[in-house]
């Protein structure tokens, strides 16, 4: 077991194929992609990755999930040859030989002690030695002792967004999680993230990064992340969660030190006063309306919480927790009707006038 | 007057004509259906209540993939994509595979043991009727559930409706009442019908069939009698709590007042997990006659069979936690479920090598029935190797609720037990309707049906490689979804053409097919040596068993079985 990259290299040239089918589509709808970089205060956005293979990790639990996969993967597939060698070799050998090939019954066997010894024996072996991986590999990543100085993330599930927040930095934000790049030897922080739920149960999976776990109501799980490369990766709520589960979409931007320093800085800082005369009304309109009863806007009167904290709403990549790109004409369509973006969605039609529409989008673009 | 002179010598009371026998009459038909004890009869109306229900089922599904196959896809919108999978996946397990379960061993256990009927054949009728009006109720939610005060549709918190998304506060309106009673009612006529079974096969056996004796079938039956009893109880127990939750202010589930949303997870899977056993064992008991039959031998080590069946029971009722490997329990407790889950791949395993060993020096012949069979150790012995995949835990927390899942189990109740259940469908159509099923539009059903199947869930096991959960209704363009999902959906069209195939064999059969015969296939086992269709009373005279295969001794005095065991 010191050595698996012979037996990883195997593995992926089996799977080449279906990657490069996946990665073909990815090509086919990158440009399409580009409409979803917003960009937030010259902070750069990194790479995207859209296709989130399990065989090609980029951060630290999800790359200690690979040796298992690949040694059970290993032991499936030999099996396989095997067993399927046998019932071809079974179908070919004895197959019905003309007409006259059944006047007679074949040699009557009714059974082998010594060859079932044999196939319960060696199963038992297979089963041992798959025991003994998987306990190393669960003990190595479940009870991975975080560090002092770990950044530290609470991730709140709600129908149908995430709510994240990082109690030593006072921040609070929605369905994008930003983390700084860690580094295989360790010498960069990882980041620890506590999962909790609002309502319903819920599971965070972002497959680059790590595999999954659940955010169950009056639980707290744990999970850890050491991303080894800067990029936004991408993730689904991976537990049926009430009707629009599907668009439970979640970010992880894995950023440089410097740019996640950066990004901190700036979401400490409150969002400037508006100064057109639009946006002006659309503050107003904001706090007229019953926008507040729900979301919050930092040292405002909103203080609602039952929807995602609009402080820096201008920021986010994306809209209804990742159902639409954030541009001023979703946001439009959003306010005017969020069913039609995610029908079922909390977030109520408010009727509002397209004076309104045209205001509120105006000020929500001011908060960065 | 005396009173010999009213009276007509030639006068006779006219035999008196009950309700609904007279010739002809649609209400006969009905009143035999409905008022009939015979377990052959019951037996029928199990599995065409059941291909009935399997038919609605596809149909809920065959609507999810249409909306699945294009990302962004408008077909259906989220609740009732949401109430299809739910309705698929709760018809699937509780009107479909059990069903067809107790289809099989009400029509061949008694036949089999040289029994004249079940030993409760009221029960057995009871067992029937409950179970289909509790499918009735199921559906009736569609129609029933917006009626009501507090208006929802059919269910949509997935088979497994796990906590709190059943509680009142994420949950209103009936819907989830209509999947908790009709799960209750279910369950009820399931007991009853895994009692009925496990009585008759330890009381009516004929003289000579010792459980030594008994077909590897019946011994399958006995052990999904067993699970049945007990694990549906659990499953009873649940709905229950959850009916206290809803209605009378009971906390078990409740997350919101301080219930625990785990717990239900663990109470539903001691049930659950016993529950895939459940599905799988008619296809364990239906491959362990077809594969000697048609390979001209006796099954390879019957006690090792029999042992490894009961051992895979045993087994079963130790790992239902491995469907909850990702909601936090302690690493310990993650490693006892990983041992447990991968221990099942021994006896399993040895299933399927003894079935390769009973082919092994045989000589085969592809009659339909062996052909679906072959299908099925091909099929399993994937889903098996993914199953033992999913043991493993680091794999699992990658790939649970992901459509790797949704293949896995596909694989195993498709490629599994639907495949044997065409299998034992062709192998005993013969015997129940006295005409041979049609070769060449088998062929076609097989050829059609593995080609869909094999396109709509191989590509599964790559979207779950990608990223895919289950149970998400639609999804965006650029994930590397599409393609996948697109073949996936065309794969339905081949399975749809099989399943015509079959429903026309099976009535171009019953119609134009060439008379059986009571014994066509040269079989062994009891119910091949009374007439087919058999008659009520299955045996005139009650047979003398003296070994395994009763009527290979029959048919080779010179060198009979009993002479080997």
């Amino acid at each position: 077991m010191a050595d698996v990259s012979p037996i990883r290299s195997y593995i992926s040239g089996f799977l080449k194929p279906f990657i490069s089918t996946a990665t073909a589509a990815f090509l086919l709808f990158a440009p399409g992609a580009a409409s979803f970089a917003a960009e937030p205060q010259a902070i750069p956005i990194p790479e995207i990755h859209r296709v989130a293979d399990i065989f090609q990790p980029l951060s630290r639990p999800a790359e200690l999930l690979l040796e298992p996969t690949h040694l059970v993967l290993l032991i499936c597939f030999g099996i396989f040859i095997v067993v399927m060698a046998v019932l071809a070799y079974v179908l070919i050998k004895f197959r019905p030989r003309g007409p006259e090939d059944h006047l007679e019954e074949p040699p009557q066997v009714y059974g082998s002690y010594n060859i079932e010894m044999a196939w319960t024996v060696i199963p038992c072996l297979i089963v041992f030695v798959l025991v003994l991986v998987s306990a190393r590999s669960i003990v190595e990543i479940q009870d991975q002792h975080m560090p002092e100085g770990a950044l530290k993330i609470r991730l709140i599930g709600h129908q149908w967004w995430w709510e994240i927040q990082y109690p030593d930095l006072g921040i609070i934000t929605a369905n994008e999680i930003h983390v700084p790049v860690s580094s295989k030897d360790g010498k960069q922080r990882p980041t620890h993230i506590t999962l909790e739920s609002a309502d319903v149960i819920h599971s965070f999976w972002v497959p680059q990064l790590a595999g999954k776990t659940d955010l169950v109501p009056n639980r707290v799980n744990q999970t850890w992340i050491e991303p080894f490369k800067t990029g936004v990766f991408l993730g689904n709520c991976a537990e049926y969660c009430g009707t629009q589960h599907a668009n439970m979409l979640l970010r992880v931007i894995v950023q440089t030190p410097e740019d996640f320093q950066k990004w901190v800085e700036n979401q400490q800082q409150l969002p400037a006063e508006p100064k057109d005369a639009i946006a002006i009304q659309g503050k107003k309109d904001f706090y007229d309306l019953s926008c507040v009863s729900c979301h919050k806007i930092d040292s405002t009167p909103a203080e609602g919480v039952f929807g995602p904290d609009l402080t820096k709403f201008a920021i986010r990549q994306t809209l209804g927790a990742g159902v639409a790109a954030n541009t001023p004409e979703n946001l439009h369509a959003w306010l005017h009707d969020p069913d039609s973006l995610k029908p079922g969605c909390y977030m109520p039609d408010m009727k509002l006038s397209p004076q309104q529409l045209d205001s509120l989008v105006a000020y929500l673009q001011t908060l960065k | 007057m005396s009173q010999e002179t009213i009276i007509d010598e030639n006068y006779r009371m006219p035999e008196p004509v009950r309700v609904g026998e007279e010739t002809g009459s649609l209400t006969r038909v009905f009143q035999q259906l409905v008022f009939t004890v015979d377990h052959k009869k019951l037996g029928l109306m199990y599995i065409g209540a059941g291909l009935l229900f399997f038919v609605i089922a596809g149909f809920l599904a065959a609507l999810m993939r249409i909306q699945l196959a294009f990302p962004n896809n408008q077909f259906l919108p989220p609740d009732v994509f949401n109430q299809s999978f739910t309705m698929h996946g709760t018809t699937m397990v509780f009107l479909v595979g059990m069903p067809l379960a107790f289809g099989f061993a009400n029509y061949l256990v008694p036949l089999m043991i040289g029994a004249r009927d079940m030993a409760f054949p009221r029960l057995n009728a009871f067992g029937f009727w409950v179970f289909f009006f509790s499918g009735l109720f199921l559906y009736f939610s569609y129609v029933g559930a917006p009626g009501l005060y507090a208006a929802g549709s059919a269910p949509d918190v997935g088979w497994f409706a796990y906590s709190p998304l059943t509680t009142k506060a994420f949950s209103r309106g009936h819907s989830t009442d209509y999947w908790t009673l009709s799960l209750l009612l279910g369950g009820i006529g399931s007991v009853a019908t895994a009692l009925n079974i496990l009585v008759t096969v330890f009381c009516m056996r004929c003289p000579g069939m010792t459980l030594g004796r008994l077909p590897i079938f019946v011994w399958c039956m006995v052990v999904l009698a067993f699970l049945v009893i007990l694990a549906l109880p659990c499953l009873s127990a649940c709905q229950i709590m959850i009916s206290l939750d809803r209605y009378l202010g009971a906390k078990f589930f409740d997350t919101q007042a301080g219930g625990d949303a785990v717990l239900w997870q663990h109470f539903f899977w001691i049930f659950g997990h016993p529950e895939v056993y459940i599905l799988i064992m008619p296809a364990f008991a239906i491959t362990s006659e077809v594969i000697p039959v048609f390979s001209r031998k006796p099954i390879f080590g019957y006690p090792i069979m029999v042992a490894a069946v009961v051992a895979i029971a045993f087994i079963s009722l130790g790992v239902w936690a491995h469907h909850m490997f990702c909601v936090g329990m302690v690493s310990l407790a993650n490693a006892f479920f990983v041992t447990s889950t991968l221990l099942v791949s021994v006896p399993t395993g040895i299933k399927i090598f003894n079935w390769l060993a009973t082919m092994y020096g045989g000589k085969l012949r592809f009659e339909l029935p062996l052909i679906f069979c072959i299908g099925f150790l091909f099929q399993f012995l994937i889903a098996g190797l993914t199953g033992v995949m999913l043991a493993v835990a680091p794999f699992t927390w990658q790939l649970s609720d992901s459509y790797f899942v949704v293949a896995h189990f596909h694989y195993i109740l498709i490629g599994g037990l639907l495949f044997t259940i065409f299998a034992g469908i062709y192998y005993w159509y013969p015997k129940a309707f006295g005409k041979m099923p049609d070769y060449k539009l088998g062929l076609w059903h097989f050829a059609l049906f593995s080609i869909g199947f094999h396109m709509t869930f191989l590509p599964q096991h790559f979207l779950g490689f990608l990223g895919m959960p289950r149970r998400i209704y639609t999804y965006q363009d650029d994930r590397g979804w599409d393609t996948m999902n697109l073949i996936s959906t065309i794969g339905v069209a081949f399975q749809a053409a099989g399943i015509l195939f079959f429903v026309f064999n099976l009535i171009y059969s019953y119609i134009w097919g060439k008379k059986a015969g009571d014994d066509p296939w040269d079989a062994w086992t009891l119910e091949w040596a009374t007439t087919s269709p058999p008659p009520e009373y299955n045996f005139a005279k009650l047979p003398v068993v003296k070994s395994r295969r009763p009527l290979w001794d029959a048919k080779h005095p010179e060198d009979p079985d009993w002479k080997h065991e």
